[in-house]
């Protein structure tokens, strides 16, 4: 049978009404979603089934999860938090600078960290050879990026907004508009792939992977907000994002480091 | 509200994570991702092995992260995984000599990996590991798991960790060994030999 919308939307409200009730009967939280969240199709054979175990870092200090990899200069080119200059010619676009925080779980900022991100282009179309959707490619966009966070946290990137697209999980479904990030922290603990959506997108409701984080305000956190003071005049509409890396860390480790 | 206020730490809260979908195959994977083993280094290892899902279907869109401990059990600080060519914008390749201890590797078509790397030294009270992140289309949140080598016994029963796992699950956390230094490990996401999964709290 075909898979509608309104199935999905069914299940996504399922969903979001067991969450509730998990939460009035005294359950914490979920700032993260479950890894098996049906709504969500391909997750439902790439999820365990067993509960992960869980290692108490306080007990070995000398676990390598508690360090990370470590990138520097030689990793990242000058323009390359610049999606808009890594071709001949300009992207199609409405350009935007996204800039924000990079903070641990104590609120402090995290330093020299790598920053990556890839994203569609402003017709919603990735420069990926597997990407069926009938959009133009830009020859002036492939939408990949990565930085180093600076000495306060922050990251920065310029690039033009992408274009929501469809993805065929059930019949017109589309993904609202969003810029993947991969975040390296000072543990390999806090390791996080996300997404960032942009403000008062109006595919929000439909959208299963969004909805797959089922606490409200956990959601919203995944939301840019609009910033008139990072837009730059005659450029470019700016974007704050703070990210917040979950995962313990060596308690050990100085700040500062 | 995406500006945290770092003063208030009631305002300082998780961003949660989300699947790496299936287009991130022009942005993250680099070449030599799995080449992590200075060139030529006496104590190289290969590891190899499928990813698979609930049904034993291979997982072609999907990647593997590695880090570990040099063959001292010190953690490397050293960059240079990915270094970038700013002439070309394109990447250079690591160079050979140094070990970051960090790969990252994508499967292929048949849902296979595989990486050169150091055989690690131990730390604290584990027995030698690498630390594995998996990231894949239809997995919201990454996964943590850990590639213990075989010989050991001493070690791998002493391990922390291996003690607490059931043993019928254990030897999904030990690769096998297959001659000439290669190892295999593979992951298995859901069902029948379910992979030992890991949080850390």
């Amino acid at each position: 049978m075909t898979l509608t919308q309104h199935d999905i939307d069914r299940e996504i409200a399922a969903e979001h009404a067991a969450y509730e009730k998990r939460l009035a009967d005294g359950a914490p939280v979920e700032h993260q979603p479950r890894r098996d969240y049906a709504p969500y199709r391909s997750s439902v054979l790439r999820h365990p089934e067993q509960p992960p175990i869980s290692i108490d870092v306080s007990k070995d200090p000398e676990l390598v999860e508690l360090r990370s990899p470590a990138f520097g200069e030689r990793d990242i080119t000058e323009i390359d938090n610049d999606l808009t200059r890594q071709h001949t010619g300009e992207p199609i676009g409405e350009r935007i600078t996204v800039e924000g925080r990079l903070l641990d779980r104590n609120g402090r900022p995290l330093r020299g960290q790598l920053v990556e991100i890839w994203q569609a282009n402003s017709a919603g179309r990735y420069a990926h050879q597997r990407e069926q959707h009938d959009a133009p490619l830009d020859p002036n966009f492939t939408g990949v990026g990565r930085t180093l966070t600076d000495d306060s946290g922050f990251y920065r990137f310029t690039t033009v907004q992408p274009g929501p697209y469809p993805w065929r999980q059930h019949v017109n479904a589309w993904r609202p508009a969003h810029i993947h990030f991969s975040i390296f922290g000072t543990a390999f603990t806090q390791r996080l792939v996300t997404q960032m959506y942009f403000p008062s997108d109006p595919l929000f409701p439909y959208d299963p992977i969004i909805q797959s984080v089922t606490d409200d305000a956990a959601r919203q956190r995944l939301v840019a907000t609009y910033d008139h003071g990072l837009s730059v005049p005659e450029f470019s509409m700016g974007y704050h994002w703070d990210i917040v890396l979950d995962g313990p860390q060596a308690t050990w480790i100085e700040e500062g480091r | 509200m995406t500006k945290i206020d770092p003063s208030r730490p009631e305002t300082v809260l998780p961003t949660p994570s989300h699947t790496v979908g299936p287009f991130y195959g022009h942005a993250l994977p680099f070449p030599g991702g799995g080449d992590i083993a200075p060139i030529g280094h006496p104590d190289t290892i290969v590891l190899q092995g499928y990813l698979t899902d609930g049904e034993g279907n291979p997982l072609p869109d999907a990647f593997v992260e590695l880090w570990s401990a040099d063959p001292d059990g010190n953690v490397p600080q050293v960059d240079g995984s990915i270094r970038r060519d700013p002439a070309s914008g394109g990447y250079l390749g690591r160079n050979g000599v140094e070990f970051t201890g960090w790969g990252r590797i994508q499967t292929d078509a048949n849902g296979h990996w595989t990486a050169r790397t150091l055989r690690p030294g131990a730390r604290g009270q584990s027995a030698p590991y690498i630390s594995v992140c998996v990231f894949a289309r239809g997995l919201l949140v990454h996964l943590y798991t850990r590639i213990y080598l075989p010989g050991d016994e001493a070690a791998l029963t002493a391990d922390p960790l291996l003690a607490r796992v059931p043993a019928e699950r254990r030897d999904t956390l030990i690769a096998r060994e297959q001659g000439d230094g290669t190892y295999r490990f593979d992951i298995r996401l859901q069902g029948e030999g379910e992979t030992v999964f890991l949080e850390f709290q």
